[in-house]
């Protein structure tokens, strides 16, 4: 698989077909695991690093869940590629920083990820379409377990799961989820579930990670507590939790169908117009727009189109995958007129 | 829009800063948006995070063992940990357990895992290190008053050493 054959194609966690696809974009379950005694990468020198990488792409070439990857060592990429696989959420920004010795494994559905080197040896993810962080546990588990006979992990009975940073030790598992809450929003009733979420240990963040703010209402829900309880039990927890959100969210939708209903039929119609329309626009004004529409799109006020096409448009509007399709580095108002044209040709019925 | 800092170049970057429930829209070129998430990150970092976790409420005495206390197999000292908030490699929440265990307890509500373990659990390291980690941790635990947990220790350390 070469990167540029992705340009193309939709990953398969963002085609809407998962559970709650109305308002969950996609689960994501990602594991934290080092190498037993080997200094983790911040600490290791260059000739450790050199050897983690190796034994790690050895021990993936080995495993048969693994067998439909392509390794992409970060040595090999621009920065265009290297910014094109963060947003496409194939690996994160820190990956990115120094190229030295890292590398990523892809398969060809973007359903699993696994960065060598980067805050732990191994960071691997598995993500699923709606709300199906169970599916995306059963997974990554066996991709884990057979990684597990080829490489010694660094685990203690008692603390689990051994990791750079105190904070991910024990099962080393994130569980997150991504929510669309127009709805919550618009009522004025986000700050109140947000601080909620807080309250019992969650992280919010927004659409592209860490230290990302909420853009175009979207949130990341995540696990704080990776130590004391098992997988499942988080999962369960990260579960319930996103039920109650998804539930508020529904029932804000309904107030605002019926209190407001011309309202929001005019401001959806609107950002539609304005994206069919528009032949400069930036990524923030259209991640608003695409949010409206979206709305309206699970609202059945837009029917003719896909939530898969809105989807898929959140992630090519971006930077990095204009230039990847136009195939060269554009400038930022080189960028506002490519992105109004692709949206145009995608939205054009 | 022009850059809210530089005023010269197109502000392509909006950013919503919010202190203490004040919201703040800046709205930065590229250059100056760099500038500024380097400073913020400087501001605010997880290792100051972590750092400030482990300084409650612990009596001087422990701290000036806990300054001079060395991982032997990647050279990270505890202070360097403090500094940058992450461990140098798995041997290291051997060397410094005594101080993790209260930290993990903090971060996590337990510091003991329940849940998957690898299907090739690596054999125990150094029993001198074993040995040497479980007398600091009875001390502790003595020090505490968790007499229970103390017993339990002393129980192991006698295994340990008959099997030496």
């Amino acid at each position: 698989m070469q990167l540029a054959d992705l340009v193309n194609r939709t990953s398969e966690w963002l085609k809407s077909t998962g559970p709650n696809s109305d308002i969950v974009i996609s689960s994501r379950i990602r594991l934290a695991r080092n190498l037993d005694k080997v200094p983790f990468p911040h600490w290791a020198n260059k000739k450790q690093s050199e050897n983690v990488l190796l034994s790690v792409e050895e021990a993936v070439a080995k495993t048969a869940e693994l067998k439909n990857t392509t390794t992409f060592r970060l040595m090999d990429l621009d920065s265009i590629d290297k910014q094109f696989l963060i947003e496409r959420h194939m690996m994160s920004l820190e990956l990115a920083q120094k190229s030295d010795h890292k590398a990523v494994v892809i398969d060809e559905e973007e359903t699993i990820a696994i960065m060598i080197n980067e805050e732990d040896h191994i960071r691997m993810q598995v993500m699923q379409s709606g709300l199906n962080l169970f599916e995306a546990w059963n997974i990554i588990n066996k991709i884990d377990s057979a990684l597990s006979k080829e490489l010694s992990f660094a685990f203690l009975a008692d603390l689990g799961y051994l990791t750079a940073c105190p904070t991910n030790a024990g099962t080393g598992m994130r569980g997150s989820v991504m929510l669309h809450l127009p709805a919550l929003v618009m009522t004025n009733q986000i700050n109140r579930v947000l601080a909620a979420i807080a309250k019992l240990s969650f992280n919010t963040r927004g659409l592209y990670g860490e230290g990302t703010q909420a853009h175009g209402n979207f949130f990341q829900v995540s696990n704080q507590v990776s130590l004391g309880h098992s997988e499942e039990e988080i999962i369960e927890n990260i579960n319930g939790l996103i039920r109650q959100i998804v539930e508020q969210e529904n029932q804000a939708r309904q107030a605002l169908l019926s209190e407001n209903r011309l309202l929001l039929e005019d401001r959806v119609n609107r950002s539609f117009a304005l994206l069919k329309s528009a032949h400069i626009i930036s990524s923030q004004e259209t991640i608003d727009l695409l949010s409206m529409v979206r709305l309206g799109c699970d609202l059945e006020m837009i029917k003719n189109i896909g939530r898969k096409t809105l989807n898929e448009l959140f992630i090519l509007i971006q930077p990095a995958h204009l230039q990847k399709i136009e195939n060269k580095k554009l400038s930022s108002n080189e960028r506002d007129f490519k992105r109004a044209e692709l949206i145009r040709k995608k939205l054009a019925i | 829009m022009l850059c809210d800092i530089c005023a010269k170049n197109p502000a392509t970057v909006h950013l919503t800063e919010i202190i203490d429930d004040q919201m703040n829209e800046l709205h930065l070129c590229e250059e100056c948006a760099h500038q500024k998430s380097a400073q913020m990150e400087q501001q605010f970092g997880l290792s100051d995070l972590l750092a400030g976790l482990t300084e409650f409420e612990k009596p001087n005495a422990k701290k000036e063992v806990a300054v001079s206390l060395k991982c032997p197999n990647c050279g990270l000292g505890y202070t360097d940990f403090k500094k940058i908030g992450r461990l140098g490699c798995s041997e290291c929440y051997t060397t410094f357990k005594r101080y993790l265990a209260p930290l993990l307890k903090k971060i996590h509500g337990s510091n003991l895992h329940v849940g998957k373990s690898p299907f090739k659990v690596a054999v125990s390291t150094d029993k001198k290190m074993d040995l040497e980690s479980l007398r600091s941790e009875l001390q502790r635990a003595v020090e505490m008053e968790e007499f229970e947990e103390a017993a339990r220790i002393r129980d192991q350390i006698r295994r340990l050493e008959k099997k030496e």
